[in-house]
């Protein structure tokens, strides 16, 4: 489904992603660790289309098409979802709104019809479920004066809403209380299928308890240094970053 | 160019879609300003005595008058002797009824959107239109007869309801208040007269409707508002212009007279053309509104939307006469290449326990400046006067500008006035989070801004409020980033 050859891109002439590989199938979960600044959310910009960073050299396609060439809405409409991690607020504009635009704009470009009220008031209700969000927080305006942990949900709940083939989670355990990042990740969980596939950036064993990663990846200044299964990230867990770092930088100097 | 820059240019370079003007036979005044003028519109409009020695009082104050400079607008001076002060389509004789308007002149209200058809139209908006000078064809007049409602052309009004005409005419504006006011007084042509007895509510929104159409034509129209006690009305003003190169003048005054108990609400969408992209040609709108709460416990609420006009020189006012009476003035001003407003409002606390609210959404795009200009003012006797003032303002890009210029003058402890300001860019974040849920980003910012004048969008009656949402995405178009 995705396929990442050899990713370079930087920020303002800075280089911050530094030749990533990686190939992603329909049904699988990944999961993306590493220490901080190492250029995670980096890696999952470049992807959704943010356009302050400037990709150097190497490819990425996605469902066959040459990803980099499509503008950011058409990379969503495709099906790229990013569940940011730090979430915008957006005055005045509530979530339902907000929503009903984006649901129907990529209906849309997918040649489905427009939802009436009625109708996408019903598919609300049906994914408000899967992540047990307040209907209240939906009237208020987009992420305006939202909790942390709120935020976070809100993103899932948009997930769910626009049913994508690629969902890339950044740090979205952050600001979860435990409750919470039960029921997100079930709701994660559940909107797994054969068909899509999902990426998740964490730096915490705890929520690939709930979400068992089939891949686990290290990234460290801007490349992924290991690769493993599961068991990569409580090796991760319990010895943190620095064996890895050292067998890194060592190489480097040699 | 910054990616900001990139889609700001993008999404402001929309077109003026009512840029067309059309020929038809004019009955027009030499170009020229003078007494002899004066006299020549007084006559052509077959006016009473009374009026036109008040018109040349009114030019005669106006002539030792000096053009104000104090507002943050630069533009080339008007040469008021080169402009034309009455202009008129003209009509084989006075129509008496809508179905003797000539077809050719309601076309040009079809063309813009606005069905002068009693039929076709939705129920409930009454329309008086008026092209150029004059008013051209009232809408619902029967209807709104019955329940001793007047809505008619000012000149009209004049004939028909002089004794009222002159009871409240400059009774809230005074001819020599300013120096447009005065050259209003002077000149006006035409507008709408609206008056509401005793005890009526107005079952139907009352609307205007300006268009200028002929070149090098100033519009000075002329609204008198008045509701008796326990009456209520709220009124609408639309307008638009041809594009044309040389700029435009537009002096407007309108009075608003509240009773004992009545309330008035003027809502206005500003959208006369605005100038192009190099900021050529446009219209000076100059106008002066205020009304008047002059009963107990009347309210009188302005609801603005300004998205066009090359220069805006406008402060909708209340003075708050009778006690507990309350004044609102919602606005949303956007300004985008190189248009220029300067806007804001006055409440004036006179009785004891009035109130003001002042909410204020400065939009500013392209190399365009915004500038809000407001003053609270609390007479001695006013105990317990409250204001509430919110003025924000939000930046697309970083060649235009946002000013806030409150001023507050307290001469009763007993006062309350908070005032708060924000001001906010649009963010590249906001509509990259748009994006990647699939919105295009001509879209993102109409949802953004719209968010942003929420408050004052939502004062609008219905129908209006979807227009403005519309003028507004549309004024911005090609702007963001
Ligand atoms: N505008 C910029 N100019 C220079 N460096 C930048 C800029 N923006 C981001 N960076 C740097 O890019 C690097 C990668 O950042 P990124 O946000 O991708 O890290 P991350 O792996 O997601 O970290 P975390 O775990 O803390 O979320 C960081 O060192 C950051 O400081
Ligand atoms: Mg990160």
């Amino acid at each position: 489904m995705l396929s990442i050859k050899n990713l370079h891109a930087s920020i303002e002439g800075t280089p911050i992603l530094r030749g990533i590989n990686l190939e992603v199938k329909a049904g699988e979960v990944h999961a993306i660790m590493g220490p901080n600044g190492s250029g995670k959310s980096t890696l999952a910009s470049v992807l959704a289309g943010r356009e302050e960073y400037e990709v150097t050299e190497g490819e990425v396609t996605f469902k066959g098409k040459d990803l980099l060439d499509l503008a950011p809405e058409d990379r969503a409409r495709e099906g790229v979802f990013l569940a940011f991690q730090y979430p915008v607020e957006i005055p005045g504009v509530s979530s339902t709104n907000f929503l009903r635009t984006a649901v129907n704009q990529v209906r849309e470009y997918r040649g489905l019809e427009a939802l009436d009220a009625v109708k996408f008031l019903s598919l609300m209700k049906e994914k408000m479920k899967l992540v047990e969000i307040d209907q209240k927080l939906l009237s208020r305006a987009l992420n305006e004066g939202f909790s942390g942990g709120e935020k976070k949900r809100n993103e899932i709940f948009q997930m769910a809403m626009l049913e994508p083939s690629l969902s890339i989670l950044d740090e979205t355990d952050s600001g979860l209380d435990i409750d919470a990042l039960r029921i997100v990740s079930n709701g994660v969980n559940q909107l797994k299928s054969a068909d899509n596939a999902t990426i998740v950036v964490t730096h915490y064993q705890r929520l690939l308890d709930y979400i068992v990663p089939d891949y686990v990846h290290v990234l460290y200044k801007g490349r992924i240094v290991k690769s493993g299964t599961k068991e990569l990230a409580l090796e991760l867990e319990e010895k943190g970053y620095d064996w890895i770092k050292e067998e890194v930088d060592s190489a480097a100097t040699v | 160019m910054s990616k900001d820059n990139q889609i700001l240019e993008e999404f402001t370079s929309k077109e003026y879609e009512h840029g067309w003007s059309v020929n038809y036979e004019v009955d027009e005044a030499p170009i020229g300003l003078n007494e002899e003028i004066i006299k020549w519109i007084s006559a052509k409009k077959e006016e009473p005595t009374w009026l036109l020695e008040w018109r040349l009082k009114a030019f005669r104050t106006w002539q030792e008058m000096q053009e104000p400079d104090w507002a943050n607008v630069t533009y080339p001076k008007v040469d008021f002797q080169k402009l034309r002060y009455y202009s008129a389509p003209k009509q084989q004789k006075k129509a008496k009824s809508l179905e003797e308007v000539d077809p050719e002149l309601l076309a040009i209200y079809e063309r813009l959107g606005i069905s002068m058809n009693e039929q076709k139209r939705l129920q409930g908006i009454a329309v008086d239109a008026v092209l150029d000078s004059v008013s051209v064809a009232t809408t619902f007049k029967g209807t709104l007869a019955k329940l001793g409602i007047i809505f008619c052309s000012f000149s009209e009004a004049v004939k028909e309801h002089p004794e009222l005409v002159k009871k409240y005419l400059g009774s809230v504006v005074p001819m020599t208040d300013n120096y447009y006011a005065a050259l209003n007084s002077a000149v006006f042509s035409d507008g709408s007269f609206c008056y509401i007895p005793k005890g009526v509510r107005c079952p139907m929104e009352l609307s205007t409707y300006f268009r200028i159409n002929a070149a090098n034509t100033g519009q000075f129209e002329r609204t008198l508002i008045v509701a008796e006690d326990d009456a209520y009305v709220s009124y609408l003003e639309g307008c638009t212009a041809p594009q044309r190169d040389e700029n435009q003048l537009h002096a407007a005054v309108v009075e608003i007279y509240a009773a004992t108990n009545a309330e008035v609400k003027y809502s206005t969408v500003q959208n006369w053309f605005p100038g192009d992209k190099e900021g050529k040609g446009g219209i000076y709108n100059f106008v002066t509104k205020r009304g008047i709460c002059a009963g107990d416990n009347s309210k009188i609420s302005w609801t603005q939307v300004e998205t066009g006009s090359a220069v805006t020189w406008k402060y909708p006012s209340c003075i708050l006469k009778g006690d507990n009476s309350i004044g609102e003035f919602y606005s949303v001003a956007v300004t985008n290449n190189y248009q220029q407003a300067d806007t804001g409002t006055k409440m004036i606390h006179i009785g004891k326990n009035t109130k003001s609210r002042i909410v204020s959404k400065g939009i500013s795009a392209g190399k365009s400046q915004n500038s809000y200009r407001g003053q609270v003012q609390v007479m001695k006797r006013a105990s317990n006067a409250r204001n509430f003032s919110q003025c924000d303002s939000l930046l697309m890009g970083d060649r235009c500008g946002a000013h806030t210029f409150p001023y507050i003058d307290i001469n009763n402890p007993t006062a309350k006035v908070e005032h708060e300001a924000t001001t906010s860019k649009i963010g590249e974040d906001q509509i990259f989070y748009c994006n990647q849920r699939g919105i295009a980003t001509e879209d993102a910012v109409a949802l953004i801004v719209n968010g942003y004048a929420k408050e004052v969008l939502n004062q609008l009656p219905m129908e209006f409020a979807v227009e403005a949402q519309k003028l507004l995405a549309l004024t911005l178009e090609g702007s963001v980033g």
